[in-house]
């Protein structure tokens, strides 16, 4: 699915933690997605297959507990795709559908070891 | 064996651009036939976003991925492709040479075509059932665990453990429930996004103490030979249960695998097909790639791309079809010739 690219807006810092505990820290656009700024800094294990359209849970990831509130939660059509994600948990997300705002700087997301 | 169908070009894949080669190759007075896995048109297209819009295809502002699908196959319908669907190609085989090639295509739903070139249209592979990444699975695919039900009578008078909230998981919850020795259906949470109409049947089957419904996610299996005896699952308070089961049926949606297409016997790259720029043959003559399953220097996954490289790839097909005729280059909007193939003159 096609994306836009916005300029001019503000960067966020994210920190990925891949089931192997190894971590990075990318700087994401305000505006676009969790899933967008994984895949743009080629964080592993988010795979990310229909693009970013809610439509294949392969970009499950789990949020710190810490950051739920500002995160918010799935909305029915996320929870659905969640059915086919595996090792879900309280704090899982589709990343796709995690808009990157100013409140969320400094947002930790740990990934599963495996997108199904 | 079933009878061999001749045509002239086979298409692997019935998404946007297996179906506008059907375009592009009907202009040419090239007969295709299309296969693919799923049980219509559209490919991702219909079966990841069929609602969400689509930006990017020249002329349309907006489109949707199933408008968009439904209005590729009105621009095909007068070259009347042959659709086979739920089926995959499983093997090719080369008949001709180099200099006039001839294939003959078999799916595994024992479909057999004769042809003198292939398109691969295949997008991301074929859709395929997802596979929980529950350990030791494989080993228990032959015999207990299946991911979609073939013969019902192979679930009699066993105790099934269903998988899902969707309606596939529902469906053949009530539809197995009468032959099952005991059916349990596993969910991870207690909302089903199947049809009201079977949630309120299946609901209805707890209560009168028929199946039973449990909220959680399987975790390990147990079992010998290949034959399950039991499942592990474990609650939403982090409880673990045994649940017996002989015959588990996870229904966790399609994911895309490159499937049979790695036995071709075409080059590939990173599970991608490279071709050249100016034909998008592959490294077998007579065999082309089409659309986000091809890769060559610049190449984008975008659908309008797809259409780019179906639209050359057929002048060079239409030498391998008809080797003898001079082709000439015509427009739509002036060619009588080619308006009468549309039905518009």
């Amino acid at each position: 699915m096609p994306h836009s690219q916005k300029t001019g807006s503000s960067m966020i810092k994210i920190t990925f933690i891949d089931s192997t505990g190894e971590k990075r820290v990318v700087d994401a656009e305000e505006g676009s997605t969790v899933m967008e700024a994984a895949i743009r800094n080629s964080i592993p294990e988010i795979t990310a297959e229909c693009g970013g359209a809610c439509a294949c849970a392969t970009c499950h990831v789990y949020v710190a507990e810490e950051y739920l509130d500002r995160t918010g939660k799935p909305e029915a059509n996320e929870e659905d795709m969640l059915d086919f994600a595996y090792a879900v948990q309280g704090n899982s997300r589709l990343s796709c559908q995690i808009k990157v705002t100013p409140a969320l700087e400094g947002l930790v997301i740990t990934t599963p070891p495996r997108q199904g | 064996m079933e009878d061999c169908i001749k045509t002239d070009v086979v298409i692997v894949g019935a998404g946007p651009v297996g179906l506008f080669a059907v375009f592009e190759l009907g202009l040419l007075d090239i007969k295709c036939h299309l296969i693919d896995i799923l049980p219509r048109a559209g490919g991702q297209c219909s079966e990841l976003y069929p609602e969400k819009p689509i930006y990017d295809i020249p002329g349309h502002p907006m489109v949707t991925g199933q408008e968009l699908v439904e209005k590729l196959l009105v621009q095909i319908e007068p070259f009347h492709p042959t659709f086979h669907f739920e089926q995959m190609v499983t093997e090719i085989e080369t008949l001709g040479t180099s200099s006039a090639p001839a294939f003959r295509v078999k799916t595994d739903g024992g479909s057999t075509l004769e042809c003198k070139a292939i398109l691969v249209a295949a997008g991301g592979g074929s859709f395929q059932p997802k596979k929980p990444p529950i350990d030791g699975i494989d080993a228990y695919e032959q015999k207990s665990v299946h991911y979609a039900v073939r013969k019902m009578d192979d679930f009699r008078g066993k105790d099934v453990v269903i998988v899902g909230g969707g309606d596939s998981a529902l469906d053949w919850t009530l539809n197995l429930q009468p032959v099952a020795k005991t059916l349990t259906l596993v969910h991870r949470r207690d909302d089903f996004r199947a049809a009201p109409h079977s949630v309120k049947a299946m609901r209805d089957l707890v209560a009168d103490g028929k199946i039973a419904l449990k909220i959680g996610q399987i975790t390990s299996l147990t079992g010998n030979d290949g034959v399950l005896s039991s499942v592990s699952m474990k609650g939403s308070n982090g409880a673990l249960v045994d649940i017996p089961c002989e015959m588990l049926v996870p229904f966790f949606g399609l994911t895309m695998k490159l499937g049979p297409v790695a036995s071709w016997g075409l080059n590939l790259n990173e599970n991608l097909v490279p071709v050249d720029t100016a034909q998008f043959e592959t490294n077998v003559p007579g065999i082309f790639a089409v659309g986000d399953i091809n890769h060559y220097p610049g190449k984008l996954k975008l659908i309008l791309c797809g259409f780019h490289e179906a639209s050359l790839s057929a002048q060079k097909v239409h030498h391998y079809v008809y080797p003898d005729k001079k082709l000439t280059f015509q427009y739509t909007t002036s060619s009588t010739n080619l308006q009468k193939k549309l039905g518009v003159a």
